[in-house]
């Protein structure tokens, strides 16, 4: 389609194959260069079926734009047209493959930057066709975005298939604008998106070019987990619990039910015997409000660190989580010490970047408890069981004369005792040896129950080697949940409380007789999910915003409101970087349910507290922006500590949450789910501890975790340590079982 | 002399008598009255009236969900939901059109890729109730299939002009 003329060539050239000399004319648009244009376009066509009607790439198709600009009105080709075979390539894409024109951009797109060559060609000419060859899901997690590259409809996403046409969704000039910016919500890394509405609901979600963030690509998880807005147990109305039995109500009497409930509870019990457990995927807003409800009924029990696994060293925290830099220059590091991360599943789009660093020739390395698959060349990489996490990294702490002699006791004792060996020597050297380098803990290090540990070790590794240190917090408003204070032991913008409260670990490990839940799934999103549940299903009354209400929050809950997921209330997310994203409400709300923030304020209202007198999510975003703004000097330093080091004896949990378990949303994504990355629910081990344990050939074991067990699929892998079983937390097999990390058994089934 | 020439006329009944000349002369003269129901007037095959939604000879609908017509439509009367069938075809779940917004401009007909919607020479239709005048895909599917032979003869006569 570039064919040009050029200055005394006889024939028209190719644009984008030329060199460009000096002084050269050429002709973009003289008749010759618009002939061979043109007679290009008529081969483009020659193969590609006349179904635009019934083809959902109709209306941004770039074939179509290209035939309107230079095809023929009437087609000269009257033999026959090829045909081929759609092919199977997973639960996200359906395939149209006779409308390919070989262009082979999905191909170069997983190949160059999903990393994994999932996608190519076979056969040569007019045989040639794109396939996974062997049939089989792809299992990138960026796999989406051959959706948007592919320039006809022969990719097409799967979920939204023959839903709408291009052009109900996309601007509309004498309507409303039916394509509305947003803010992905299930990572820290904060994607820009497009929310494409019909009719006041969510039909799909696109990426929005954001050169600082997610460039231009979207991950699988945020594009296509809208699928679970409208899941089949989305609550309609607000409800209480009469009886035993659930009512739905108005507004007016549900919230009275709340407050009643809460005030009966804290009058007779005390206001510490309230906990509130505030998921990190809800706005900013949602959780300021939330925190000065908390403290409004005199109690600092509330929470947003669901699934973090030690708080001692939560004083000396600095005022957010961050990644000490911005996700370009992430790209730009020549060295990366990445500890507890599984990032191309945790942050898809965090990992593409790493990915682009590790393919421009850093040595990024890796220090995980299971040896995941990355798709680049790791450097240099440690895989320890949990319980010797903690020694390991102090291994590579040693490498570095004097290191860690400003720390604690636990970490200096530590260090000292460390002997490093090979693998820890080459991480230091690549980390003291690189210009700019990073040190990043993710969210095994954070779940990990010596996490302040992990996190002091990091910063002496960090500063010993002048590397940046940071985080990859794990939700979209992890540094949110910072920032507004829902936490035990401060406030908003870091203040701190004289009395500190109850963490999240505390408040599901301890029942307290109400609960407020803003958005979890308690026996999903915390820690130890069997123990919050059990909080959760003895406590005397709870109160849950919610946008879905499933089984287990029906029969544990006694109010339940009805609040707006993402999409259908405007909000902030703050993402790694700490920057501060804000977005409005895309979607009409969804039957009765209303914004949280609204919610909350009401819920204020009623419970006479001061200060709820919001008019707009804006107010209340703009109030705290004041307060972070106005916070001098640094909070915390990282390295005060810590945990003491325990020792696990026997078989130890490695209880990372899946790709597509993360949070509420994501968990009700029907074709997420049926990816390769979710529907494996089950143990895995490596060969040797299969021996050891006696379950060699078993294909289901049956796990014991604290006084809970179940019955689990096995499989063998070598990617696990010895000594270690990797069992996902988060899925509903695991539903019931203890903490993230720590100690089981495990039996023939 | 104006108020004599007035009174001759008045005297001689000649106004009378030119009105019912005119009378007199239509009285002979070939009726245009239609005796409607009972007669109708002739209709183009080109006439634009109540919509019908068609079929293929094998019983399959037409309408492949493009929503041209709804896309088309400058009365935005045309409200259609789309989803895949069992078989991995295209098709409405939800094909309305509100009478009382169309204005039987006869677009629909025309971007229809697959000559679906048509509308067809019925102009005789009345609604008793609010609500019937939305007309939903069984109704038209099945205006489509009792006037077919008529739509079919319809668009044949006039292919050589499409």
């Amino acid at each position: 389609m570039c064919m040009v003329e050029v200055e005394k060539v006889p024939k028209p050239l190719p644009a984008c194959a030329t060199p460009v000399t000096d002084g050269m004319k050429v002709f973009t648009g003289s008749e010759l260069a618009r002939g061979a244009q043109k007679a290009v376009m008529e081969f483009l066509l020659i193969n590609h079926p006349l179904d635009c009607p019934i083809c959902d790439q109709g209306g941004e198709c770039e074939l179509q734009d290209l035939a309107l600009g230079y095809g023929r009105g009437i087609s000269r080709f009257s033999e026959k047209k090829r045909v081929v075979k759609d092919k199977f390539i997973g639960p996200l894409i359906a395939t149209d493959m006779t409308r390919c024109i070989h262009c082979t951009r999905c191909i170069r797109m997983l190949r160059e930057v999903a990393g994994k060559v999932e996608l190519g060609a076979t056969g040569r000419g007019e045989n040639m066709e794109i396939g996974t060859y062997i049939e089989g899901s792809l299992e990138s997690e960026l796999s989406g975005n051959v959706i948007d590259v592919c320039p006809v409809g022969a990719l097409t996403a799967k979920p939204s298939r023959f839903k709408a046409r291009a052009w109900e969704m996309l601007q509309h000039a004498s309507v409303a604008p039916l394509q509305h910016a947003s803010v992905a919500p299930h990572d820290s890394v904060g994607s820009n998106l497009f929310v494409h509405t019909r009719r006041g609901q969510v039909i799909r979600v696109v990426p929005r070019e954001n050169e600082e963030i997610n460039e231009v690509w979207l991950s699988d998880r945020d594009r296509f987990s809208y699928e679970g807005l409208y899941s089949a147990d989305r609550l309609t109305a607000p409800m209480i619990r009469v009886n035993g039995d659930w009512e739905e109500v108005d507004w007016d009497v549900a919230l009275q039910a709340a407050v009643d409930g809460i005030k009966a509870q804290t009058s007779t019990h005390g206001s510490e015997q309230l906990g509130m457990l505030v998921s990190p995927t809800a706005t900013l807003e949602e959780m300021y409000l939330a925190q000065a409800i908390a403290r409004g009924l005199g109690t600092n029990n509330i929470d947003h660190r669901l699934r973090q696994g030690d708080f001692t060293g939560q004083d000396s925290a600095p005022l957010s989580p961050s990644l000490g830099q911005s996700f370009e220059q992430l790209e730009g590091v020549e060295a990366a010490l990445v500890i507890g991360s599984n990032t191309r599943k945790e942050q898809p789009i965090a990992g593409h970047r790493l990915r682009k660093a590790a393919v421009a020739g850093a040595s990024v390395m890796f220090f995980n408890p299971v040896d995941y698959e990355f798709n680049f060349n790791v450097h240099a990489k440690v895989i320890v069981p949990p319980s010797r996490m903690a020694q390991s990294l102090a291994g590579i702490a040693a490498c570095f004369p004097d290191a860690g002699s400003s720390a604690g006791e636990t970490v200096r004792t530590l260090i000292g005792a460390a002997t490093p060996d090979d693998t820890q020597r080459a991480i230091a050297r690549a980390l003291k040896d690189a210009g700019d380098s990073t040190v990043l803990l993710g969210n095994a290090a954070v779940a990990h129950p010596e996490y302040s540990l992990l996190r002091a070790l990091a910063a002496v590794i960090a500063t010993a080697s002048g590397a940046v240190m940071g985080e990859l917090p794990e939700a979209a408003n992890s540094v949110g949940g910072w920032l507004a204070g829902v936490l035990p032991h401060r406030g908003p913008a870091g203040e701190a409380c004289a009395s500190p409260g109850l963490t999240s670990r505390e408040l599901c490990g301890n029942p307290r007789k109400a609960y407020i839940l803003l958005g979890v799934e308690p026996e999903y999103d915390c820690w130890d999910g069997g123990s919050a549940a059990a909080a959760i299903a003895t406590a005397g009354f709870v109160v849950a915003l919610t946008p879905w209400a499933s089984e287990a929050m029906k029969a544990n809950a006694h109010v339940l409101l009805p609040i707006g997921p993402f999409t259908e209330t405007s909000g902030t997310f703050v993402n790694a970087e700490g920057r501060w994203q804000s977005f409005a409400g895309v979607a009409a709300p969804y039957a009765d349910s209303r914004p949280g923030w609204k919610v909350l304020r009401v819920l204020g209202n009623l419970l006479e507290l001061d200060g709820f007198d919001y008019t707009s999510s804006e107010q209340v975003r703009d109030e705290l922006r004041l307060k972070v703004d106005a916070v001098s000097g640094s909070i915390g330093s990282a390295h005060a500590a810590v945990a003491t080091s325990t020792a696990v004896s026997g078989l130890e949990r490695i209880g990372d949450v899946p790709i597509h378990s993360a949070d509420a949303l994501v968990r009700r994504a029907t074709s997420l789910q049926q990816t390769p990355d979710a529907t494996w629910a089950g143990v895995r081990l490596c060969a040797a501890q299969a021996e050891q344990s006696g379950v060699g050939d078993a294909t289901s074991i049956r796990v014991q975790q604290g006084e809970t067990s179940v019955t689990l699929a096995m499989e063998i892998d070598e990617r696990v340590p010895t000594g270690c079983v990797w069992l996902p937390a988060a899925i509903p097999a695991a539903a019931g079982l203890g903490p993230c990390f720590g100690p089981v058994i495990i039996e023939r089934a | 002399m104006d108020r004599f020439g007035n009174f001759l006329k008045s005297l001689t009944l000649s106004e009378m008598r030119k009105g019912l000349g005119v009378t007199g002369r239509y009285l002979f003269k070939r009726k245009l009255t239609v005796q409607y129901p009972e007669e109708k007037t002739p209709q183009s095959n080109r006439f634009r009236g109540l919509h019908a939604l068609r079929r293929y000879p094998n019983g399959e609908e037409r309408c492949i969900a493009c929503k041209l017509c709804e896309a088309v439509c400058p009365a935005l009367a045309i409200t259609i939901e789309a989803e895949e069938r069992a078989d991995g075809t295209r098709r409405t779940t939800r094909y309305d059109i509100d009478l009382f917004k169309c204005i039987y401009c006869g677009f629909c007909e025309e971007s229809c890729p697959v000559d679906s919607i048509v509308e067809t020479r019925n102009f005789e239709y009345t609604f008793e109730n609010r609500g019937e005048n939305v007309m939903t895909k069984e109704m038209l599917l099945e205006i489509g299939d009792k006037y077919e032979e008529q739509i079919a003869r319809d668009r044949m006569a006039d292919a050589a002009y499409r």
